[in-house]
């Protein structure tokens, strides 16, 4: 009957509900999946942040490296900032920033305020590479191995709860094999 | 009255103070009483107004007004204990301990008392009485089981609503024996005349969606979901929606000058809240329209009434109450979470229900033509539903993503917004120009002929500024200069062809119409003044010494000194900036008690731009690093949405809405209380 289309607002809302109320109740929440672990990192003509020199994805190759997307406009990623500062400056690690959909003057401005813990930064102003990785919002960070394969993705901050649970094993696993 | 309001004020305060000297030290004793009085007047109301609507009992109705009176009575005497334990430091009482300090001015400490969620939530339970006075009061002239229904469901959510101030946030509480003896101060951010008014206009518009909600409710019970139902609710939304409409717009006029970023809207979750019942009440008093003129779109508008009504709890609780700016607040108080979550969900999924029972029987099915009034209405109204979804996803997403992984964070950020907000909004004012032309029922096509002359004449002189725009040399991207031709192309349609069609229009100029005019072209002059600011606006973030000069956009801005200065209850570093003639004093302020660092910008606001210093971070060499902005029309945002507001209020005055309490009420009654 036409009668049940006028059910449709209360049923969905007791959906939202429903959803809301799962989500709290999740203690050990399952990852999203991503259909790029274990793919090539895609292909990219960029410019560099501060050089201005265009990239391909070839400079990613030769070193196990974090590459981390941000932007100015996402207070997360100040939050996340230190985090990053900390893990470059006790791992060494390599890390690449993404700068995702967002004025270069802000960016550079930020890097030299807040520090740059990034060996390069490819400047993806239209989002087009945030497409091919799938990015929804930011920060979003990749492990990606020296062959240029990701290995891991996360999406959402970097911190140490998070970093000791998650990075550390698949990196460890990286440098064991 | 007007000669010493404040001297009677405090001569009435301090003779009460001492005639009921040892009364006063029960103060918190008394307000919480009084707020348990206020409940069993609203569970009464709703008893009296529902029961005897339903079962034909004319005197129960009746009588159920004095207890709108009673709930009003007890909760200001609760509200003002609350005041008064601010007002007398007493620390003994948790909240006050944890929300003011000595060294406050007496103002901040009257504002403090809604500065957290117990005292907050407190004010809102007022606001709900008073509306509901004012409900039982100006509604005496409607058919009693229209009132009993209306003033039983307001009563049955300040039921709900003071059931969850007085179990899980109860401000009255005291910490006794060890009283602390100085209070932990109000958090620096609230210190501020903005945060003074906003929060009560922004509640007076979210609680106000609440009469609009009891008249859908009373009207799918009744079964009447007619014009004169519409007529009865309308001006009860156009206010709350002005409430709303005035307290975000303060909002991002405080965020604009307290944060120190120069912003005046960050799409964050806060204003996000307020945001969406905003765009919802915008919907529905359009429909209201078309339900009143027309008689249509009724199952639609009582659905609207519902969604406005539940986008204000969301908001106003999930959001104000900490529960979902940090997901952890969950974990800390669960009570306090599901209590609200039980509120919110039988308030909605009860009206839910009750819409999908009763509104296939009332609902209307009235014939329009294309390019009718009704069709231009509909689509506001999806327009202004689709920005809801958008809104409400950008904001739910990361809140629900924190959730899910246990804390992580990630932020959506106005690219989102911008992207699918902004091309809405710039749709929304294409039909908004064709107002004045749209006729109800059907339009004839020679009214299209005049105003697509004005469009035209518009886009001429948007070219035109495209043409200056790209030839000046300044640097711009060709996309951001097509976007804000655009804006300022539409904005000059809409407001020629609401120019025109108000010197056309034949007879009389109804307040109704007046308020629509000013109330769209509110939307003109914020939609110029946001393409704009966002565009032609000069920034630059530098580090300076006192002695530097720097140049933005061909004006020089001095760095005169830095002095230190005493406030009441923090120190502050003043910075001097001289600017061709003038000075500006940004600061940056420490507030002593919880230690924290306050941003202060120094502007010369100005009706064609703003000139704004702000400090940043002290650095060790002396200097310090300075953000300089010029804000080109940044003013006009707010301009626009004042004149929003203004439009909402001329309409409520509309003879219309008067007529109909003359003609119904042989009391008069309502003539005496307004």
């Amino acid at each position: 009957m036409k009668r049940a289309v006028f059910f449709a607002p209360l049923i969905g809302f007791v959906a939202l509900v429903a959803i809301l109320y799962a989500g709290f109740h999740l203690n050990d929440p399952s990852r999203l999946p991503s259909a790029l672990v274990g793919q090539r990192f895609p292909g990219f003509q960029l410019p560099e942040l501060t050089s201005g020199k265009v990239l391909g994805h070839q400079t990613l190759l030769g070193e196990i490296r974090l590459v981390n997307v941000w932007a100015t406009w996402c207070p997360t990623c100040l939050h996340e900032h230190t985090t990053l500062m900390d893990i470059r400056k006790e791992t060494g690690l390599s890390i690449v920033g993404i700068n995702y959909r967002d004025d270069g003057e802000k960016a550079r401005r930020w890097l030299s305020l807040y520090g740059d813990p990034y060996d390069f930064t490819i400047v993806d102003a239209n989002g087009d590479l945030g497409v091919d990785l799938g990015v929804y919002g930011a920060p979003e960070t990749f492990i990606v191995d020296a062959d240029g394969i990701i290995r891991f993705r996360h999406v959402g901050d970097v911190n140490d709860r998070n970093w000791n649970r998650e990075f550390l094993p698949i990196l460890d696993s990286l440098t064991d094999g | 009255m007007t000669t010493s309001t404040s001297d009677i004020l405090t001569v009435t305060y301090e003779s009460f103070d001492a005639t009921l000297g040892t009364l006063w030290g029960a103060g918190p004793e008394i307000g919480h009483l009084a707020a348990i009085i206020g409940l069993v007047a609203a569970i009464v109301l709703s008893v009296l107004g529902h029961v005897g609507a339903a079962t034909r009992r004319r005197s129960w109705v009746e009588n159920s007004g004095s207890f709108a009176v009673l709930q009003l009575v007890t909760l200001v005497v609760a509200f003002a204990m609350l005041v008064h334990a601010f007002l007398k430091d007493d620390y003994s009482v948790v909240y006050v301990a944890t929300n003011s300090n000595a060294l406050l001015p007496w103002y901040y400490k009257v504002s403090a008392v809604w500065g957290a969620h117990e005292g907050s939530f407190l004010l809102w339970t007022l606001i709900m009485a008073v509306w509901t006075f004012a409900v039982a009061m100006i509604g005496r002239r409607l058919p009693y089981q229209i009132y009993g229904r209306v003033l039983g469901t307001l009563g049955l959510l300040n039921t709900g609503f003071l059931l969850f101030l007085l179990q899980t946030s109860n401000p009255f509480l005291r910490l006794v024996p060890n009283v602390p003896t100085v209070g932990a101060d109000l958090n620096p951010l609230l210190q501020d005349f903005g945060l003074i008014v906003h929060p009560p206009l922004l509640y007076t518009g979210y609680v106000g969606f609440s009469v609009a909600f009891a008249f859908g409710v009373a009207g799918l019970i009744s079964g009447r979901l007619d014009a004169t139902w519409a007529r009865w609710t309308r001006p009860w939304t156009n206010v709350a929606w002005a409430f709303l409409t005035v307290g975000i717009t303060l909002g991002s006029w405080w965020a604009y000058y307290e944060l120190g970023w120069g912003g005046w809207w960050f799409w964050d979750p806060v204003e996000n809240a307020s945001f969406m019942p905003w765009l919802a009440g915008t919907a529905l008093i359009h429909s209201l329209a078309v339900t009143e003129k027309r008689s249509a779109f009724r199952g639609w508008t009582v659905l609207l009434t519902i969604l406005t009504f539940s986008l204000c709890l969301l908001g106003a609780f999930i959001v104000r109450s900490g529960v979902l700016t940090s997901v952890h607040a969950f974990a800390v108080d669960p009570e306090r979470g599901l209590f609200l979550l039980v509120l919110l969900g039988v308030t909605v999924g009860g009206s839910l229900a009750l819409y999908a029972i009763r509104v296939p029987a009332i609902r209307s099915r009235i014939a329009y033509r294309g390019l009718s009034r009704e069709l231009f209405l509909l689509i506001n109204n999806v327009l202004f539903v689709v920005a809801v979804a958008v809104v409400l996803v950008g904001t739910l997403y990361p809140l629900a993503y924190e959730a899910v992984t246990g804390g992580d964070k990630i932020s959506v950020g106005p690219p989102y917004f911008n992207r699918l907000f902004v091309p809405l909004m710039g749709l929304l004012a294409v039909f908004l120009a064709l107002v004045p032309v749209a006729r109800w029922k059907r339009t004839p096509i020679r009214l299209f002929r005049q105003v697509g002359v004005l469009l035209l004449a518009s886009t001429l002189v948007g070219a035109l500024f495209f043409v200056i725009a790209i030839t000046s040399d300044r640097v711009l991207n060709t996309g951001s200069i097509v976007g804000v031709v655009i804006a300022v192309t539409l904005a000059l349609w809409l407001l020629l062809s609401h120019g025109v069609d108000f010197i056309q229009r034949k007879g009389a100029r109804p307040l109704g119409y007046l308020g629509m005019l000013l109330a769209h072209v509110g939307f003109a002059v914020g939609a110029v003044g946001v393409a704009i600011t966002s565009v032609f606006s000069h920034e630059t973030e530098v580090r300076l010494s006192p002695g530097d000069t720097v140049e933005l956009n061909a004006r020089q801005y001095h760095f005169v000194s830095v002095t230190t200065v005493n406030g009441p209850n923090y120190i502050a570093q003043r910075a001097k900036f001289d600017v061709g003639g003038i000075s500006l004093y940004p600061e940056k302020r420490n507030y002593l008690a919880r230690n924290s660092v306050m941003t202060e910008a120094g502007i010369e606001a100005g009706f064609f731009q703003d000139l704004y210093v702000a400090l940043g971070e002290p650095l060790p060499d002396g200097s310090w690093g300075v953000r300089i902005q010029e804000k080109v029309l940044v003013r006009w945002v707010w301009c626009g949405g004042l004149l929003v507001c203004f439009g909402g209020l001329l309409a409520v005055m509309d003879s219309r809405y008067r007529r109909l309490a003359l003609r119904r009420d042989g009391l008069a009654t309502a003539g005496k209380v307004a």
